[in-house]
């Protein structure tokens, strides 16, 4: 047994796990229509491979992760693209991204779909295969799983803490399936070869945690119950308790030798190599104003309406929705919105489960909110800073080591959006960085340019100046020449030279001779467009 | 779009405020046992002229008057304010003492959370510098004086200036023990034979001890509902103690023992209810530190060597003007950039 | 009296010494202070200021012969900041002077485009790409916005487009109260 560390602050809030906790997972039907958005995970956007009209089956590679940071999505059932088009998405702009549409057939009909034995293949292969299903951390920061397991570590956390109130999605996994779980593991110990496994689960699931000791036992991943304190499911605090090492600033994890994933994440890595099932359903909790609370396996991409309709409804008295927890959680009004990979939880919010916060007060600089604090941070200097919009104050008081947990504005007695002020403040900095960048680019071509012309000119002189020199010579050359004047010969030479050259130019192929059949039709194509564009033009523009 | 926590702890501003009140309270009713209810009366006056000043603060700068009225806030500087000066004071002394701390010492400087000074020390420092007669005229404790006033006598003379008969106000007030002490040993008498005087009990001055205990009793229950921590009233009465000892230690007959600099004066207060100001306090641990250490410290040196009767409020408002500096200097390592990290 | 005179004469003599030793032994090369405002300017290269480019209006402002308000892709925030830099007062732009649009990028209509190059000349961060009777094309990654394509081309084929917010460059906004407290 470990020994356990503690990390700086965090808070005790009311949990409302038993709500949800107590049902098994229920399966969610086929819903009418899916919408899946191409970018719900860190990383560039995935790029579309189906278009509207085609018919697509169940686990059918729909859109591929493009770049390294990035991972592939698939149908989650049997059916036809009815589009692929900007729709809203669960994002905080509120703003439409592109989303992939798609409506069930009912016929749920797998594409080919083989299981693999991974022990044979290599590490890129594997990684490959996990990019290719689309695993992505399901603990909420959605981070690509073949990134984070490319890395060989000493230390493998499997992330079971699952700390925000109301969330029992974890909880309920490792109770229903901690054996394929355990597998799943398997396949990251191949990865990463880790010399020590611990699973990290909060202390008050202690049916999680015997199903998964039992799931253990005999093998060497140690489940260890470390104690309820939100935010102990943050990456970086639970490597602390579990290993006593902090994640240096600004580093990642793998820096220090330790892995971290979801055990949610270990369990889609589970059906993706045994079972050759990508990524494409999720455990979600529906808990709060419903009549039933329980947790849903729910194909990505089903509406919001209908996850909560499958939990019996929202009740009456309901304000909103709250995709993830409520401590970080987002908040929203559109029921349409899809279900994606990062949503672990609907909460259907009520003014009785949720009392709107106090009036705003100002800051008294009571300091509670850095006695809770897990990143040991001066939350009130950030916001104050930020408020001021100092950012480079902020930045210099490690704004962005801020984790966004929300103990802050749990505790705040002034009730002050202080989480608001941090995400404000990153997201300008980080565009100033943008803008400070294509500055630094633009100067960097627009001097290459300069130098380029200074070139040009300079060469044009050298150029001048040699013909000019020439010339000079051929002067003086034809004054001494005058006086002897040319023979026949010469003069036939040089006409013999002059049509050589002619001859030549005309046997060089044009480049619109040995054109390719596509190359043909292209121009046809092209010419048959400009001849239709024409008359438009002349409408444009009228002078003409 | 709301920002995340959607969920909060009910404890806010207003019920902080209401806490520390309910803190003072052990302290108030010692006070009116032994000097009866004089200062009852004092506290009413200054909370009046708070909220009243408050109030027309908030209209004059356009902000909400209802959100801010009730906070509590204004209400606990008048109470500092009232307790930091003598009881039976003439009724303008404290009207004009609060009416200074909220409307310029708070407002001036914007408002709740704004003042970089505690605004019931720049309301006791201005009295004390304008009306230092009136600022020195203490209640002696009940069966000391040559005449104890009652409940009508005390507002006689509070709000009309009469006292009963043919008396003086010398007969029903004394110098504090603090004061007493310091005169006393300029007239190089020993310590030993100055705590025979009838003015001094067991620690410090007969009756103020028992109030300073009831403000530490206050004290503990705030720092039990953590409503304060242990930084400042620990490093404040530690180095008040600490060098209070030396000097007792050097030469006993001229310092007396660092036990009577605890319960003389405005140290409890000022331990748990003065310093521990977030807004003109420092917010790092190590500041707080370093804040009450410096208070304790100077606190000591103006109360034996200085010119005024106590120094809790002079040593609060030099340590508040050196909050943001302490605060620079003092930021705490954060997670990952402690054992060669940055 | 004369001694007065004498002791701040040393002292000044003395502060002297050392301000002048100072002033050689922590000489900085070159003007700094044009790079500073050069890296405060957008590197639009418009030219709306008045100056062929950034860097020669960094050298203006720098010189004193240029106010601070001429750059409207900076915005307001390079005003501000201009001016935290130089210790002066904001300065608003000024009316009937240019004023700061939305960021846009270049856009050629690649049915009336002539292949003149006339804007492959003009653009000052090469971000058009094309041959004499080619059609031309704009690199919007490249493209800084700032216009000077637009006027010399024959045939008003290149329009600005402005940058739509994506899910990618949304920004959070800065926090708006439930009650005006503070402003």
């Amino acid at each position: 047994m470990s020994t356990l560390h503690r990390f700086h602050g965090g808070i005790h809030p009311a949990e409302h796990k038993q709500e949800s906790s107590e049902r098994p997972i229920a399966r969610a039907p086929l819903p009418q229509q899916l919408v899946l958005p191409l970018l719900q995970h860190i990383g560039a956007r995935a790029k579309a491979v189906v278009q509207a009209g085609d018919r697509v089956l169940k686990g059918e590679l729909i859109a591929y992760a493009e770049g390294t940071v990035s991972a592939a999505l698939h149908a989650p059932t049997s059916g036809t693209v009815l589009a692929v088009e900007p729709r809203a998405v669960p994002h905080p702009s509120g703003l439409p991204d592109v989303c992939i549409v798609i409506e069930p057939d009912g016929a749920d009909q797998w594409d080919e779909h083989p299981s693999f034995d991974f022990c044979p293949l290599s590490k890129a292969e594997l990684l490959a295969r996990l990019r290719d299903g689309g695993i992505v951390g399901l603990g909420g920061a959605t981070f690509p799983t073949h990134v984070k397991m490319a890395t060989l570590v000493q230390t493998l956390v499997l992330n079971g803490a699952e700390c925000e109130p109301w969330i029992t999605t974890d909880d309920r996994l490792m109770r229903e399936r901690a054996a394929e779980i355990v597998e799943g593991i398997a396949v990251l110990r191949h990865l990463v070869s880790p010399s020590k496994i611990v699973v990290g689960i909060e202390d008050n699931k202690p049916l999680a945690i015997a199903a998964m000791r039992q799931a253990c036992a005999g093998t060497d991943i140690e489940v260890i119950a470390i104690p309820t304190l939100y935010p102990s499911g943050g990456e970086r605090q639970l490597i602390k308790i579990l290993t006593g090492k902090e994640v240096p600033s600004g580093r990642r994890p793998l820096d220090i030798g330790v892995a971290c994933t979801n055990v949610a994440t270990a369990y889609a890595v589970h059906r993706v190599v045994n079972h050759g099932e990508p990524l494409m359903a999720r455990v979600v909790t529906v808990t709060g104003n419903v009549a039933a609370p329980q947790n849903i396996e729910v194909p990505l991409g089903m509406s919001i309406a209908e996850v909560v309709r499958l939990a019996g409804g929202a009740l009456p008295g309901t304000t909103g929705y709250i995709l993830g927890g409520p401590m970080m959680g987002l908040h929203v009004t559109d029921t349409s919105l899809p279900l994606v990979k990062s949503t672990n939880c609907i909460i259907v919010k009520s003014d009785r489960l949720f009392p709107p916060a106090a009036p705003t007060l100002p800051c008294i600089r009571c300091t509670r909110c850095a006695q809770v604090c897990p990143a040991e941070l001066q939350p009130q200097d950030l916001y104050w800073f930020a408020k001021g919009r100092e950012l480079d104050k902020a930045e210099s008081y490690h704004l962005f080591d801020c984790i966004e947990c929300g103990a802050c504005s749990y505790v705040c007695p002034s009730s002050i959006p202080l989480v608001q002020y941090y995400r404000y403040a990153k997201s300008e900095v980080q565009a100033q960085h943008r803008e400070r960048a294509a500055a630094d680019h633009a100067r960097e071509r627009h001097e290459a340019r300069l130098s380029r012309i200074e070139r040009d000119k300079r060469e044009k002189a050298e150029k001048l100046a040699e013909k000019e020199r020439a010339a000079a010579l051929a002067r003086q050359q034809a004054e001494a020449a005058a006086v002897s004047p040319p023979s026949a010969d010469d003069a036939q030479a040089l006409i013999q030279a002059a049509l050589q050259r002619v001859r030549a130019q005309a046997a060089a192929p044009k480049n619109t001779d040995n054109l390719t059949p596509e190359q043909r039709a292209q121009i046809a194509e092209a010419e048959a467009r400009r001849a239709q564009a024409q008359p438009v033009a002349h409408v444009a523009t009228p002078k003409d | 779009m709301f920002a995340p926590s959607f969920v909060t702890q009910p404890i806010g501003v207003p019920a902080i405020m209401r806490r520390v009140m309910l803190a003072l309270l052990p302290g108030i009713a010692a006070y009116v046992w032994f000097y009866g209810p004089a200062i009852l009366v004092s506290l009413t006056l200054a909370s009046v002229t708070a909220l009243a000043v408050e109030a027309a603060m908030l209209k004059l700068r356009e902000r909400p008057i209802r959100p801010f009225l009730s906070d509590y806030s204004a209400l606990l500087t008048a109470w500092l304010l009232a307790l930091s000066i003598p009881p039976l004071a003439p009724w303008w002394l404290v009207v004009v003492g609060t009416a200074f701390a909220i409307s310029v010492a708070k407002h001036l400087y914007g408002g709740l959370g704004n003042n970089p000074f505690n605004p019931a020390m720049i309301g006791y420092a201005v009295l004390i510098v304008s009306f230092p007669v009136q600022m020195t005229h203490w209640l002696a404790p009940h069966g000391l004086a040559q005449l104890d006033l009652d409940l009508a006598g005390q507002l006689a003379y509070i709000f009309g200036g009469q006292l009963p008969g043919n008396a003086v106000l010398d007969a029903l007030t004394t110098a504090t023990p603090l004061d007493t002490l310091k005169t006393q040993l300029h007239l190089d008498r020993a310590v030993a034979d100055i705590f025979g005087l009838p003015i001094y009990g067991y620690l410090g001055g007969k009756g103020s001890e028992v109030v300073a205990l009831g403000f530490l009793l206050g004290g503990l229950y705030l720092l039990a509902t953590r409503i304060i921590t242990w930084h400042v009233p620990a490093a404040f009465l530690g180095t008040l103690f600490a060098t209070a000892g030396l000097f007792y230690l050097i030469d006993p007959a001229h310092y007396v023992a660092p036990l009577f600099h605890w319960v003389s004066g405005a140290a409890m207060l000022g331990a748990f209810f003065i310093l521990t100001d977030p807004v003109s306090g420092p917010t790092t641990p190590r500041g707080k530190l370093i804040f009450a250490a410096g208070a304790g410290f100077l606190t000591y040196i103006i109360r034996v060597f200085g010119g005024f009767p106590d120094g809790v409020a002079f040593a609060t408002l030099l340590m508040n003007i050196c909050v943001p500096l302490i605060d620079a200097y003092t930021q705490p390592k954060v997670y990952g950039t402690k054992g060669g990290g940055r | 009296m004369l001694t007065a005179i004498l002791i701040m004469s040393g002292i000044a003599l003395v502060l002297g010494a050392v301000l002048g030793y100072s002033a050689l032994k922590f000489k900085v090369e070159g003007n700094p202070l044009v790079d500073q405002i050069d890296a405060i300017l957008p590197q639009t290269q418009c030219g709306q200021c008045g100056f062929p480019g950034c860097r020669p209006y960094a050298t203006a402002i720098a010189e004193g012969a240029a106010d601070i308000n001429r750059c409207p892709p900076g915005g307001e925030e390079g005003i501000h900041k201009l001016a935290d830099l130089l210790k002066v007062e904001f300065k608003p732009f000024g009316e009937g002077m240019a004023q700061p649009k939305t960021k846009s990028v270049a856009f050629i209509d690649e049915n009336t485009c002539i292949g003149c190059t006339l804007c492959l000349q003009a653009c000052p961060v090469d971000a058009i790409a094309g041959a004499a009777k080619q059609m031309h094309t704009i690199i919007a990654s490249e493209c800084t916005g700032c216009e000077l394509c637009l006027p010399p081309c024959p045939v008003d084929c290149i329009s600005m487009e402005p940058l739509p917010q994506t899910v990618q460059s949304w920004k959070w906004h800065y926090p708006i109260y439930t009650m005006a407290v503070t402003k």
